[in-house]
């Protein structure tokens, strides 16, 4: 079966010490186009930093990374800008602009980048982006502070969403959300992908069953390395030792 | 006897060594640290003129810098007008040249005091708000989700702030030279009785447009000289609160002490200038 591939990345490492430690130790993997991919792995394997490299704000110590089949390495800075605004990033916290109201932060990006839009245009795509990620309209003019985490979430994903990205790239979304919540922004991730056809989504987790909800395709990560990919079937009928402990973690009761 | 001596002596030099060892550490590290500074200040301020405009914020943060200092500035400069005065008329007293204060306060305000007062003061109150912002900016991710939605963060974040620091100083120096010579003839003569018309006909035949120039140009040099070294610690803060903390203290000590120091340079670069163009 062949499958056109998103983003593919050989022989990864990095290291930030000059070569002592590595971090990444030549990863493999390959994120097909229009499929939710989930990355899991135990905190410190290495997520967030992959992350930042299929983003450009990392170089790799060696290795290349390509995506939409172009190299990563050989993109001038300009075109590097023009890679990152066709892919959309949520952020753990979500990272929205402390100065700006909901509106204003699903707005940026078009402010940015879609400067010919008048800004009444550009408000009414905002609006609805966020109606779209299920924020409120009384919120629309309230500050992130003001905000409870789930509505930063949802404005977070608006502003992602704002430039119609090919990529949307999910950091630890679910991480230190309740239960009901965490249910809550999984659905959000997937009803974003049906509703955005064509949209490739890349959620980093270490929630596995976030990983068998929502992923086409899951690649576990461990120490800096690639542990296994496939799909969740390939997950459950494994017979690798780590993986099976991983998998059964989830789902084994204390005696 | 003779071995412990020797382990001794060997061990005071040691610690001698290490004492040096250490002092040339920290000068490499202080130089190693101004020069990324001032390469982070020269790649910012290029991006200032590189699209897309960023005049409105640099509008707001003139705002910030300017207009929310001047209340500050008027009070100490106001007071410190009162308090050199009033000393330098004590001492000019007991020699009876109480005719020379007027030149004396407004030269010393005018070349040295506004300038580096007005930088300590604005280096505290908008360096250290610069330092911090762009530190939570950073600890929370902001500068990186600015960064992937492929926006220049020096361009939005930091361009706009130094040239707000640098066009704001001189302005809030001029305002504290007004000030401060104001409450200097306030205290001269209204209070200690001297005569007015001699007070402003010795100041206007000691000092001229220069000695106000020059305070002007070291305020800009010393907006500067804070805004790079406040953005710089805000922009590459690590960690959590704390880091934000240490950041913020890092810019506003670094800053303060760089001021007074640069100010004795400058004063002399300036001297030396003013020296040449007098001999060609």
């Amino acid at each position: 079966m062949s499958q056109e591939i998103a983003i593919d990345i050989k022989d990864l490492k990095k290291s930030f010490d000059g070569g002592n430690t590595f971090i990444l130790k030549g990863m493999n993997l390959k994120i097909p186009k229009g499929k939710i991919t989930v990355i899991i792995g135990f905190s410190g394997t290495g997520k967030s930093v992959l992350m930042k490299h299929i983003l450009g704000l990392h170089q790799p110590t060696s290795g290349s990374i390509k995506v939409f089949g172009r190299q990563l390495s050989e993109m001038s800075a300009e075109e590097i800008i023009e890679l990152r605004i066709k892919m959309g990033v949520l952020f753990q916290h979500a990272a929205l602009f402390d100065d700006m109201t909901a509106l204003e932060n699903a707005a940026f990006p078009l402010k940015e980048h879609r400067r010919e839009l008048k800004k009444e245009q550009r408000e009414e795509i905002a609006r609805h982006k966020l109606k779209i990620s299920g924020l409120d309209e009384i919120h629309y003019h309230k500050l992130p502070a003001e905000l409870s985490g789930g509505m930063r979430k949802r404005v977070g994903l608006a502003r992602a969403l704002a430039l119609d990205p090919e990529v949307l790239l999910y950091d630890e979304p679910t991480t230190g959300l309740d239960p009901i919540l965490t249910e809550m922004v999984d659905d959000l991730i997937y009803s974003t992908h049906k509703s955005h056809k064509g949209t490739t989504s890349v959620v980093i987790s270490h929630d596995l069953h976030a990983a068998f909800r929502l992923g086409d395709h899951i690649v576990m990560l461990d120490k800096g390395l690639v542990k296994m990919e496939g799909t969740p079937e390939d997950f459950i009928n494994t017979d690798n030792e780590f993986v099976r402990r991983f998998v059964n973690k989830g789902i084994r009761r204390k005696e | 006897m003779i071995s412990w001596w020797l382990s001794k002596r060997h061990h005071l030099n040691s610690s001698i060594n290490s004492f040096f060892e250490q002092i040339v550490q920290n000068v490499s590290t202080f130089f190693f640290e101004a020069g990324r500074t001032v390469l982070f200040f020269s790649e910012s301020i290029k991006l200032l003129f590189s699209k897309p405009s960023r005049f409105k914020d640099l509008l707001i943060h003139m705002e910030f810098v300017g207009n929310q200092s001047v209340l500050i500035i008027l009070l100490t400069g106001a007071f410190t007008g009162l308090a050199l005065s009033y000393q330098i008329y004590i001492g000019f007293n007991l020699v009876n040249a109480t005719n020379l204060v007027g030149p004396t306060v407004a030269l010393g305000i005018f070349k040295e005091l506004a300038p580096v007062l007005t930088g300590l003061i604005v280096a505290a109150r908008a360096g250290g708000a610069m330092a911090a912002q762009l530190g939570t900016m950073r600890v929370s991710e902001q500068i990186d989700a600015l960064e992937v939605m492929g926006v220049n963060p020096l361009q939005y974040l930091v361009a706009p702030r130094l040239m707000a620091a640098i066009l704001t100083m001189p302005l809030l120096c001029g305002v504290f030279d007004a000030v401060a010579i104001y409450s200097a003839q306030l205290l001269c003569v209204n209070v200690l009785g001297l005569d007015s018309a001699i007070f402003w006909d010795k100041i206007q035949m000691w000092t001229d447009t220069d000695a106000i120039n020059e305070g002007l140009i070291k305020a800009g040099i010393f907006g500067m000289t804070f805004s790079a070294i406040c953005t710089k610690t805000g922009f590459y803060t690590k960690g959590g609160a704390k880091g934000v903390g240490d950041a913020t203290n890092k810019g506003v000590v670094y800053s303060m002490v760089m001021i007074i120091v640069l100010n004795f340079f400058t004063s002399n670069l300036i001297r030396l200038y003013h020296s040449i163009m007098e001999s060609i």
